[in-house]
């Protein structure tokens, strides 16, 4: 594997990111709703040696019908159950804030960060379309614009109540009988065009602080989304030379907006499937691709208009020599790999010795930040 | 006892020490009420104790006192589903229920999330519907608003109709996993809903999960509660904990069965329980007397008193008398909790005459008014009692509340529960894996029970 500062996650998109990965025998798709299925993939990708895993979830069925693996558990709710089985990986799941609370989606982040001694993290994404509107009934569709405004605004909802306990607001003082410094919660008092939330947040301030957010970030109001929050940017670029671009693009935006470009790691996305040799890599994609209709995966949160992203068939070595080419190019601080296949391309990662157990924060090497309420000084809220 | 009924088997769960007084933070053996590890110790212990489930609590605005943030009691929750999944992963027969409001959550969401939960855990979910919220709570969600209490329970009725429509939305073959022919899953029907409260037209996310429909408690004690629990649940979470009480609200609870052509065996009484044990029975006393105070420090005497008075008494000794002043009759001292006194003049009398007539200081007047021990004695009496109230109808089992953070329960499960056992009102082993079989309950879509059926032993 890259140096250790070079960043690498495996996205566990069900039975794989192709649509027709569930048709091989060795796809466990029998298992996809148990928790043995997603422990043991999670494991695997820890054994692995990667940094993260991230777990994509929507509220809407996958597209593609019959022919598809339909149908996923909550992705906040298997990091969670993998939180015990884990022990150094970061864990990613992803949650759409158009129709949910952001009040529940920071308890829910923050007591992940608990159960896994400073583990968590947060992909933001945001429910598109009739269908997912349909199943809450209470507003219209949103155009991205609009969506990723309000996702703005849960996002710093969220990191206001993450922040919202200083870290040793909790004093259990004998003599005065006060278990806690109501001096140290603070009341948000947020009010945006979405939400008004008032706090503190019920959950206590967590072992990182603030779990980790990421962002995917390829096109439209999600860039400025990325670039105002994020602390992981995910892009898909085509091959290494858009990987070039935008992550410049990306840095220049972050100093424009006063962040620090190197407090954010810029990951490309690339889709991997492994096998024993090359040539059987690529005969298993063939089938793979005669197996569905279309041969291409829709990519879920991506936008259709990227067309062709990174790819890799191949071997677990060629993987390593690849991920050292990406790391040397300077294009990206890390990759998400997309296995294909998840339970094909697990079997080929090499498996690398154990990383000490550290924050996810300290494996990215980003600083514990202070709660923002904890320097405030002569009472003026920032 | 008539010899000719049955023995009714005891069910227990373990509450997860929470956010009030009852809670004890400062004893030396209080830890943490955050860090994972303190649900780990309960809820193995429990498991060893093979209690039917693991209970949590829901709050969702923290409390305030006299308009401050109230600090004397323990603070701080974490997430509910996320601590139930992660709990999951170790136990192996436990079930996990969690108290979630049906007021800022929706139906389709709260759906996907206890049915993953019931999927990850091997059919262990169970879902405490409450609706307590006010304007107040309100302020944390976007919702953000007050629904009235008739709308509340609506709200919760229409919200569990439509997570269990969801739930069953995929027909039993749905899930055909078929390679050589390439069908993964057969059509997956729009659940459609339309009612006062929601319209919703969707697909659902995941096949049935093991338990059919996650167990369902209800926790509200109006008549609309009553009802709603009646109509609804599968066990009901009360604070009717005294022989008298409980017998009574048994028999109105199971009395309100018949209107919706419901059996008597179909809904579980279950008070919340404390319990102190001791040697002797005069030891256990003096442990209780000893909790007693701690939980009810000087400073927590006042706050309760302000809550009754309506003001600030931080002025008043608490080992000296009553204030003479009279109650401003402003409740609303303390927001985030369920109200103390309907009547706070006519509670501020009573308790006067009280003090006076025994001579107790605010301290300890409040000690006596607010106590709320059930089971206090050796662990033979506390075993007796628990199975009096049992066996006479009183409860089916009971939602045992310790007092310490994690370490509450560790003695009751190694000397009381032989005890049950040994009188034979309580399991040696699990039966089954799932909660549903823990409780005797049927599967939602199956006639019999596993205590009818085929499975009994
Ligand atoms: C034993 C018991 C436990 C309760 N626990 C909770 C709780 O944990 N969280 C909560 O929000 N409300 C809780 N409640 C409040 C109820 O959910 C209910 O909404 C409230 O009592 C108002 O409804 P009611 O008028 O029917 O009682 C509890 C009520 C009872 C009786």
């Amino acid at each position: 594997m890259p140096d250790s500062d070079f960043f690498l996650a495996v996205e566990l998109a069900g039975t794989g990111a192709h649509p027709a990965s569930w048709r091989r025998r060795d796809s466990r798709a029998e298992d996809l709703f148990t928790a043995r299925y997603w422990v043991d993939a999670i494991t695997a990708v820890e054994k692995a040696g990667a940094d993260a895993v991230f777990l994509p979830d929507s509220f809407g069925l996958q597209p593609g019908g019959a022919a598809t693996a339909q149908g996923r558990l909550d992705a906040v709710a298997i990091a969670a159950r993998a939180a015990a089985a884990t022990h150094r990986i970061g864990l990613l799941p992803q949650a759409p804030v158009t129709h949910t609370e952001p009040f529940h989606l920071s308890k829910a982040i923050a007591s992940l960060d608990f159960a896994t001694l400073g583990r968590a993290g947060w992909e933001v994404t945001v429910s598109e379309g009739a269908e997912q509107a349909k199943a809450f009934g209470r507003k219209s569709p949103q155009e991205p614009a609009a969506l990723w405004h309000e996702a703005d605004e849960a996002v710093e909802v969220v990191t206001r109540l993450w922040d919202s306990w200083e870290d040793d607001a909790e004093i259990r003082d004998l003599p005065t009988g006060r278990f806690i410094d109501r001096e140290k919660l603070h009341y948000i008092d947020y009010a945006g065009d979405y939400f008004s939330v008032k706090g503190p947040s019920i959950t206590p301030r967590s072992p990182q602080g603030q779990p980790i957010v990421a962002v995917r970030a390829d096109e439209g109001p999600s860039i400025q989304v990325a670039v105002r929050r994020a602390d992981l940017i995910r892009i898909a670029p085509p091959d290494l030379d858009a990987a070039h671009a935008r992550r410049a693009a990306l840095r220049s935006a972050l100093l424009s907006a006063d962040r620090d470009p190197d407090a954010v790691r810029v990951l490309i996305d690339i889709d991997v499937h492994l096998a024993g040799t090359a040539e059987r890599a690529y005969e298993e994609l063939a089938e793979l691709d005669r197996w569905s209709a279309s041969g291409t995966a829709p990519r879920s949160g991506a936008p259709a208009a990227t067309g062709s992203v990174l790819r890799h068939i191949g071997t677990g070595d060629s993987l390593t020599e690849l991920l050292a080419a990406v790391s040397d190019s300077g294009a990206a601080d890390g990759v998400v790999l997309r296995p294909l296949a998840v339970e094909a391309t697990l079997r080929h990662l090499a498996t690398a010795p154990p990383a000490p157990a550290t924050t996810l924060r300290e494996r990215l090497d980003l600083p514990r930040p202070p709660s923002r309420y904890a320097t405030i000084q002569e009472g003026t809220p920032s | 006892m008539s010899s000719t009924k049955p023995r009714k088997s005891v069910h227990l769960a373990a509450h997860f020490p929470g956010v009030n007084n009852t809670t004890v933070w400062s004893d030396p053996a209080s830890k943490s009420q955050i860090d994972f590890e303190s649900f780990v110790h309960l809820a193995r212990t429990a498991e060893r104790g093979l209690f039917d489930f693991f209970f949590l609590a829901e709050g969702l605005r923290l409390r305030e006192h006299l308009g401050r943030i109230h600090d004397l009691d323990v603070v701080g929750r974490p997430d509910t589903f996320t601590v139930l999944n992660a709990l999951a992963g170790v136990t192996e027969k436990l079930g996990l229920a969690g108290t979630i409001n049906s007021t800022y959550n929706e139906p389709f969401e709260l759906a996907k999330q206890f049915a993953s939960l019931d999927h990850l855990s091997g059919g262990r979910a169970a879902w405490n519907v409450v609706t307590s919220s006010d304007a107040f709570t309100g302020e944390n969600f976007r919702r953000g608003g007050y629904l009235e209490h008739s709308d509340r329970y609506r709200r919760a009725a229409e919200t569990v109709e439509v997570a269990r429509a969801l739930w069953d939305s995929w027909p039993a073959d749905t899930l055909v996993v078929d390679r050589d022919a390439g069908v993964f899953a057969k059509d997956i029907p729009e659940t459609r809903h339309r009612g006062r409260q929601f319209d919703i037209a969707a697909r659902f996310v995941l096949p049935p999960s093991p338990q059919g429909h996650p167990v369902l408690l209800q926790a509200g004690d109006s008549d609309d509660g009553r009802e709603f629990g009646a109509a609804t649940a599968d066990a009901i979470f009360t604070g009717h904990g005294t022989l008298e009480a409980g017998r009574t609200f048994y028999a109105d609870m199971k009395g309100r069965l018949a209107k919706y052509g419901r059996g008597h065996d179909e809904l579980k009484i279950l008070p919340a329980a404390t319990f102190v044990l001791g040697d002797t029975a005069a030891e256990a006393e003096e442990r209780a007397r000893h909790i007693r105070y701690q939980q009810v420090g000087p400073q927590t005497a006042i706050a309760f008193l302000e809550q009754v008075w309506g003001r600030d008494l931080s002025g008043y000794d608490p080992d000296g008398p009553l204030p003479d002043v009279d109650p401003s009759g402003d409740v609303n001292i303390t927001r985030g909790r369920v109200r103390h006194a309907k009547d706070p003049r006519a509670v501020a009398e009573a308790w006067r005459a009280k003090a006076e007539a025994e001579n107790l200081s605010i301290r300890e007047l409040i000690i006596e008014v607010t106590a709320r021990q059930q089971f206090v004695g050796t662990p033979a009496e506390v075993a007796e009692r628990i199975d009096e109230y049992v066996q006479t109808d009183a409860a089916d089992g009971f939602i045992l509340v310790p007092h310490l953070t994690p370490g509450g329960l560790d003695e009751f499960v190694d000397r009381v529960v032989p005890e049950l056992q040994e009188r034979g009102s309580f399991r040696t082993e699990y039966a089954g894996d799932t909660l549903r079989d823990h409780l005797g309950l049927r599967h939602p879509h199956h006639r019999t029970s596993v205590h009818e059926g085929a499975r009994a032993s």
